[in-house]
């Protein structure tokens, strides 16, 4: 029974004589490498070339300090239960006497983890913040020889206190 | 005993004298029965503070069918036989209660990622379900420092509504009561007698009952969040209480003990501070079974199965992460 007309009948017919010698079928090979010497390379040179990241593109995370370099972040754990893949933990903390520079409200995290091999960056957890603390950045996250590498914690995540550290996030503020 | 017969939200049902409406309501269902923040059934002369269960009574009864002139408590009015009733089908009851919610919520300050309470709290549901999504408030709130009754229960003033919830366990449950309600009009707050510690074997009861996050289990403070433990129904031989109580669970650690709670959030039995506060051992408890959660609530999110690696505790987390 025939299903479709895509079937196709094979045929053992002899090869002729040239056909037999490849020649010709190796020039049209080289021919077709040989034309891709003159056209634009798809690939870049990275790290040394980069491409152009679209204004919202989705790489790394980021944990947002406010104006006074005090983290945003208070582990209301809304980025975790609105995580899809599950990638992110927390452990709060409450700030003592002292720290409040360091935090800005009374309850702050003390560890924050997000698996970036867990992590499929769709940006759900950026959406779920209630504090404005956690944005997803142009960076991309590097590539590593260890899995426990690829948990980043607080001190990969949080952005420094300088004002040349401090990571703009306006544009996908602004939407 | 006579029955009365009641129709809420155009549904009938039979109920004994002196039932509430609000009650009847709830014999009918959810769909019908209007929210309520201050009365709990098993607090005598609790209910009608909060105002969140206004109903319209069209009809008032079969002898005498006027309309009650204004709207009405339903937690605080009986029914009477023939008497008719809209709640959510009147347009009336739902603007009156969408105004009650923002005056609730005027002083609220609204720190939810904070607050312990978010993710059970009564005032989340009831705002988020009978509110507006924005506040026309534009004044400061009032504010309070936050103070410690006893060793085991934190009191944010600033998150109360003042429903005498817990006021009314104090006076029911223990004896010579230590709490109350100072000062009147917007000052008003849970207070106790000059500082004086709560300390009285059923005062834990007082946080199970609170409808907001004002009073909160100190030895839960900010270890985790309700929708990332999973609650099983438990029991132990306790010499003060049922035993019967919910452990709240991450992984095969218990962080905290809770009461149970039924469909409208109220506790079935009491419990005692020590079930509470200090059997928090896996070893202590007789496990029952993971407890059955609503489908919507947000506790039924907790997608972290128990055997999955979890975050270590801060102690135990080398001095790096820990910034």
């Amino acid at each position: 029974m025939q299903l479709t007309n895509r079937s196709k009948v094979v045929s053992n017919k002899e090869m002729t004589a040239a056909e037999a010698a490849y020649i010709p079928a190796v020039l049209k090979g080289m021919a077709v490498t040989l034309k891709h010497f003159f056209k634009r390379p798809a690939t870049v040179k990275y790290p040394e070339e980069q491409r152009e990241f679209s204004e919202v593109y989705r790489g790394k995370h980021v944990l947002k300090r406010d104006e006074n370099g005090a983290e945003r972040c208070t582990a209301c754990g809304l980025c975790a239960v609105a995580c899809p893949a599950e990638a992110i933990t927390m452990v709060a903390d409450e700030r003592k006497k002292g720290e409040e520079k360091l935090y800005r409200e009374e309850k702050y995290a003390a560890i924050y983890e997000i698996n970036m091999l867990r992590c499929i960056f769709c940006g759900l957890c950026e959406e779920a913040c209630p504090k404005e603390a956690i944005f997803l950045t142009k960076e991309i996250t590097p590539s590593n020889y260890e899995r426990e590498d690829f948990i980043y914690g607080k001190d990969k995540l949080v952005e420094g206190i300088e004002p040349s550290l401090r990571i703009d996030v306006s544009k996908r503020q602004d939407r | 005993m006579d029955l009365l017969k009641v129709t809420i939200d155009n549904q009938t049902i039979e109920v004994p004298a002196g039932t509430t409406i609000l009650q009847a309501a709830r014999l009918i269902g959810k769909e019908v029965a209007p929210p309520a923040m201050c009365f709990y059934t098993k607090l005598k002369t609790s209910g009608g503070y909060c105002r969140t269960c206004l109903v319209k009574v069209s009809k008032g009864s079969e002898k005498d069918p006027r309309p009650m002139p204004k709207l009405v408590a339903s937690c605080r009015t009986t029914v009477m036989d023939g008497m008719e009733v809209q709640n959510y089908t009147s347009p009336e009851v739902v603007e009156a209660r969408k105004g009650v919610v923002e005056f609730l919520l005027i002083n609220h300050p609204l720190d939810c990622p904070i607050c312990d309470q978010a993710g059970e709290c009564h005032l989340q549901d009831l705002s988020y379900e009978n509110g507006r999504s924005h506040s026309r408030y534009e004044f400061d709130r009032r504010t309070f420092d936050k103070i410690d009754i006893g060793d085991k229960i934190q009191l944010h003033m600033t998150r109360c509504i003042l429903c005498y919830r817990c006021v009314k366990v104090a006076d029911q449950l223990t004896p010579g009561r230590v709490h109350g309600v100072i000062n009147r009009g917007d000052v008003a707050e849970i207070s106790t007698y000059i500082q004086n510690a709560v300390d009285n074997e059923f005062s834990g009861n007082m946080v199970d009952v609170c409808p907001v996050g004002a009073l909160t289990d100190k030895t839960f403070r900010f270890k985790s969040r309700v929708w990332f433990l999973k609650p099983f129904d438990a029991h132990r031989d306790c010499d003060k209480c049922s035993g019967k109580t919910v452990l709240w669970k991450y992984g095969k650690e218990i962080y905290r003990v809770t009461g149970r709670k039924d469909q409208w959030g109220e506790v079935d039995e009491w419990i005692c501070n020590t079930c509470r506060y200090e059997k928090k051992a896996p070893s202590d408890w007789i496990e029952e079974g993971p407890r059955q959660i609503d489908r919507h609530s947000v506790i039924s999110q907790n997608m972290y199965e128990a055997g999955t690696k979890f975050v270590d505790s801060p102690e135990t987390l080398p001095k790096k992460q820990l910034s």
